[in-house]
């Protein structure tokens, strides 16, 4: 853009930077940052694909004190490990009802979307628990589904059912998880839609109004169509974050009982770290499953965006 | 607007909306509020059984001064340290590296923009074992620095997004009369860009502060023992330590949430335009 202005000729004359500057700025100002990220991220994924081929206990450097085994790791992975495949399955609980947090933020959103008195403070007070970190998040409802003392049971007790230990419970434990991971998440798409709503065109409203449309046909065919912005990011927001669980799981489970509420953060987690000696090579192939798993998420998630950037430039 | 103004219908229903209001609210913090009164019983509450009824007295100064004489404030100590930094070091990176995706056109734009983005998606698992080893090898296992230097560089990648889309959306002529001026690059982005980017700034400070100040996974494979770990690995130990002290552990909890929830009430409006970046077009 700035090359072809005419300053340019009179910049001829000076030195290389100068001349050069409009090119090389850029790459100077990205410099740290890319660095930094280099460092951290590129190529830390790279390697946890090489180590993912190794037998390796974490001590001594892995050209030392690795095995190479080639694909075994995955082999064993995807054959003769029953955790694994358990943790696989719960990742899939978690991906579908954790998607249960879009409709239930739209829901609270569109129950919030008034202008009466003290309403800021009702909004804020319903985001709360993203605020908030998983960690006490998950102190929060372990306490809640305590079998002795928990709010959970005095409920279902006072309806007249017998007390449940939710998260002692194999069959159950998960589930339980997942509830308590869709409480923050609910107040993050409900706020996203806050938003969304508050740019609807009210014109349209308006027109669609006159035309008759009210209730949940108006949501539908006008509302919806506007708030799809808000509605891509949820869906971003909410399939990384499930995914990524782990925090919720440690505090609340710790993947049990008998290892039932395992997903493959947590499970590659445990086999890398764990008490039981650091099997570094075999948490790596996890890591990579998990990380192919994702990508196709994330490729999609940017190839959307690319499609908005390339209207936009 | 939509759903329709409470205004606009019946008496009845406002008043129906005005009640329903606080009840809805009560239920949906419940187990927030659970707590909160657990954190001011006394602990022969819970011995005997004492759990959803009047206190039998109200403790809140003693059990907090009693999370307050723990490690605690040690933790709490370290979560500041780790967060503070970070929130400078990633908002000074993502500035200069969204500055120059926002403002130049060259090629790989584009590709390193999606790079960052991507980045910001990847799980943390695939990181874990080879940062952690970079860590050990440079002798910053364990401390406060190495911590540091991971959270800035991971989360350049959700800043840079967010910066390099606020100064795309900036007016392109401020840039360009700045250059006709014959000002030097780096001055356009120190006097004429920075100035601009305040909002941003300010978004991405809070929002930065909530999400390492909530940091769980890298704090316990990065740190170990009270003279680095943030509050949110320091609240297992104090868990273990008053293991079945419900009232000190409630106490703890609420303690360590706090900061990022005073964070979130003073600057609402950054925090809010920050986390809802992109939900609106």
């Amino acid at each position: 853009m700035a090359n072809t202005s005419p300053w340019n000729k009179t910049l001829a004359k000076q030195g290389w930077y100068k001349r050069n500057e409009i090119a090389i700025t850029p790459w100077l100002f990205l410099l740290p940052a890319l660095i930094m990220f280099a460092i951290y991220v590129v190529f830390p994924i790279l390697q946890s694909f090489r180590i993912s081929l190794f037998k390796w206990d974490g001590l001594g450097s892995l050209a030392t004190h690795g095995e190479y085994v080639g694909m075994a790791n995955y082999e064993k992975l995807l054959t003769r490990d029953r955790s694994f495949n358990i943790s696989i399955w719960n990742n899939l609980k978690w991906l579908i009802f954790y998607l249960a947090s879009i409709p239930a933020g739209l829901f609270i959103a569109l129950f919030l979307n008034q202008t009466v008195r003290g309403i800021r403070l009702y909004k804020s007070l319903f985001f709360f628990p993203f605020v908030i970190s998983q960690i006490v998040v998950g102190l929060v409802f372990t306490w809640f589904y305590d079998p002795q003392f928990g709010l959970f049971n005095g409920i279902i007790g006072f309806i007249g059912f017998e007390p449940i230990n939710v998260l002692g419970d194999p069959s159950l434990a998960t589930y339980g998880v997942i509830a308590a991971g869709l409480w923050p998440q609910t107040a993050y798409c409900m706020i996203l839609y806050l938003t969304g709503l508050n740019s609807v065109d009210p014109e349209q409203i308006e027109a669609a109004r006159l035309d008759g449309a009210k209730g949940m046909r108006m949501l539908w065919h006008v509302i919806l169509p506007q708030l799809r912005p808000a509605t891509f990011i949820a869906f971003v927001v909410t399939i990384i974050g499930s995914l990524r669980s782990f925090d919720l799981i440690s505090i609340m489970t710790n993947g049990g009982p008998f290892g039932s509420s395992r997903v493959l953060s947590f499970y590659m987690f445990e086999k890398s770290l764990s008490e039981y000696g650091f099997k570094m090579g075999y948490g790596a192939a996890i890591a990579v499953i998990l990380f192919l798993i994702m990508m196709v998420f994330i490729g999609y998630f940017l190839w959307r965006m690319y499609q908005d950037e390339k209207i936009t430039n | 607007m939509f759903p329709k103004p409470i205004e606009k219908s019946s008496r009845a229903w406002q008043l129906g909306y005005q009640v329903l209001l606080p009840i809805v609210m009560l239920l949906w913090l419940a187990p927030l509020l659970a707590v909160a009164l657990f954190s001011i019983r006394p602990d022969t509450d819970f011995l005997v059984g004492n759990y959803w009824g009047w206190p039998s007295s109200f403790e809140m100064i003693k059990n907090y001064s009693m999370v307050f004489s723990s490690a605690m404030p040690r933790y709490i100590m370290n979560s500041f340290l780790i967060t503070i930094p970070t929130v400078i070091g990633a908002v000074a990176l993502s500035s200069m590296a969204g500055f120059a995706l926002g403002v130049y056109k060259f090629r790989g734009n584009l590709l390193v923009f999606f790079m960052f983005i991507a980045g910001n998606f990847v799980p943390f698992q695939i990181l874990m074992v080879p940062v952690r080893d970079l860590t050990l090898d440079m002798g910053l296992y364990n401390t406060k620095t190495g911590l540091v230097l991971f959270h800035i560089a991971f989360q350049t990648g959700f800043c840079t997004l967010f910066m390099r889309n606020f100064i795309k959306a900036l007016p392109y002529e401020l840039t360009e009369a700045a250059r006709v001026e014959g000002i030097a690059e780096w001055r356009i982005f120190w006097y004429v860009v920075l100035p601009l980017m305040k909002p941003a700034i300010a978004a991405l400070s809070v929002l930065i502060f909530t999400f390492i100040w909530n940091d769980y996974f890298w704090a316990i494979v990065l740190t170990q023992g009270e003279n680095a770990q943030p509050v949110t690995a320091g609240i297992t130990s104090f868990n273990a330590q008053f293991r079945a002290m419900y009232h000190l552990m409630s106490a703890g909890s609420i303690i360590a949430a706090l900061p990022p929830v005073l964070m979130f009430f003073l600057m609402q409006k950054h925090f809010i335009a920050g986390l809802t970046l992109g939900a609106v077009k």
